[in-house]
């Protein structure tokens, strides 16, 4: 379908990204779920993932967000999380070595909440530089 | 005359000190408000998608869902949730907040309510316990730049107390009362209902020939809006939180600014005493001399 869709990055500590784009991709709950322009309203739950934003130019972004919703109106789609932030701001290998030490505390089951969420916003973080590098290759 | 000479000295030394005191913490105020402006502005695009899509599931599917269910009966027991600072220097801030709580939990008490008391900062803590006031939970530290985490504990232990039943130990209602930064000039205390939601009905008005919007949810309305109202109800706090402490670095910021005027003020007229003590006793101790000699030549 012709046309761009209004993208919204939004986590609470401030806006990840936003502009114009030919579609998104996140995944819900129940699935991996796509956006094209002009899509109906639409109103999900988002698991941990990378979410990955077509851009006008042909350029892909791609936003580690630990859960929150993807909503979709008036040709808008927003995507709402406690945490979002861009691939190319995550610094992948620092996230990585943090990420296998907290392996190792939560096989153990010594893990608290705290950790546990600090666990998962630590994967959607490496996941999302893998794929940027994937990309950039 | 020489005691009250040093005296004066000694006084006016004080003063200065207090007001490079003040001025230093007028101007790490004046500094950190812009931070602080700045992180409560980045949170507005959250809480209006946040906003927004509460609304569209609220108006588009007509659910009852704990949170937003009005009990049916009078509430029983009601939360009062306020915040105030860690320290003092702030002018009004925190009597203020305190001041437009203690109204609040008058009223609910009045209306046979019992209140359970929820504080962020030290200063609505130590009010509390001064008055031998059972505090159900209190939250130190950050009163002046709080983190979204600070606001996820303060909100979840919130929404565990308003599910749990009534008899059980749970709350009907939660108040918060926080402070609103109007501008630099003005932050007024506000008083707001967190639980149960009062949503705010339609995104917009549907107008005759215009349809409403058909939201398709996943993976279902009941649970889209269960996980929904959690993250609604931690970027209210959140919002709370960083008003709060934008007000209190105004306040501050004001308050320290009239104490450096004040103390310049007393500076200036401690010095103009001063010097009017030594000239009398210049004075006088040239009459002494003049005194002196004169007793001396009659006597030859």
């Amino acid at each position: 379908m012709a046309g761009t869709v209004r993208v919204e990055v939004v986590a609470a500590e401030g806006l990840a990204w936003e502009g114009d784009a030919l579609s998104v991709i996140a995944r819900t709950t129940e699935g991996d779920v796509g956006i094209l322009p002009h899509h109906e309203p639409f109103l999900a739950a988002l698991v941990p993932c990378v979410a990955e934003i077509l851009t006008q130019t042909g350029g892909r972004e791609f936003v580690a967000v630990d859960g929150g919703f993807i909503s979709v109106a008036d040709n808008r789609v927003s995507i709402l999380a406690g945490y979002a932030q861009l691939a190319a701001e995550i610094d992948g290998v620092t996230a990585r070595k943090e990420l296998e030490s907290l392996e190792k505390l939560i096989e153990s089951e010594a893990a608290d909440e705290e950790t546990l969420t600090r666990y998962q916003r630590l994967q959607v973080q490496v996941w999302a530089s893998q794929r940027a590098q994937e990309q950039s290759r | 005359m020489g005691a009250s000479l040093r005296e004066l000295r000694q006084r006016r030394k004080s003063v200065m000190a207090t007001k490079k005191i003040t001025r230093a913490m007028e101007l790490i105020a004046s500094s950190r408000i812009i931070k602080a402006q700045r992180a409560a502005g980045r949170a507005v695009p959250f809480t209006r998608e946040l906003n927004r899509a509460v609304s569209a599931v609220a108006t588009y599917s007509k659910l009852d869902h704990p949170l937003t269910r009005q009990p049916s009966e009078e509430p029983k027991r009601v939360a009062v949730f306020f915040i105030t600072s860690d320290r003092g220097m702030n002018g009004a801030y925190s009597a203020n907040a305190i001041k437009a709580a203690d109204r609040t939990v008058r009223r609910m008490l009045d209306e046979g309510k019992e209140i359970l008391r929820y504080v962020v900062g030290s200063k609505g803590v130590s009010h509390l316990k001064f008055r031998q006031l059972a505090i159900e939970a209190q939250w130190e530290g950050f009163s002046d730049s709080p983190t979204y985490s600070d606001a996820c504990s303060i909100a979840d232990r919130l929404v565990a107390d308003f599910l749990k039943p009534t008899e059980a130990g749970g709350v009907d209602e939660i108040w918060a009362i926080y402070t609103r930064m109007e501008s630099m000039l003005t932050q007024t205390p506000r008083i707001r209902r967190i639980l149960p939601l009062e949503v705010v009905e339609g995104v917009h008005e549907v107008g005759a020939s215009e349809l409403m919007p058909l939201y398709e949810f996943e993976p279902n309305p009941e649970t889209v809006l269960d996980l929904l109202l959690p993250l609604y109800v931690r970027s209210r706090i959140w919002f709370f939180l960083l008003q709060s402490a934008a007000s209190q670095l105004a306040s501050q910021q004001r308050a320290m600014k009239s104490a450096t005027d004040n103390a310049q003020q007393l500076e200036e007229r401690l010095t103009r005493k001063a010097n009017q003590a030594r000239q009398a006793e210049i004075t006088q101790e040239i009459s002494e001399i003049v005194g002196g000699a004169a007793a001396l030549a009659e006597q030859n």
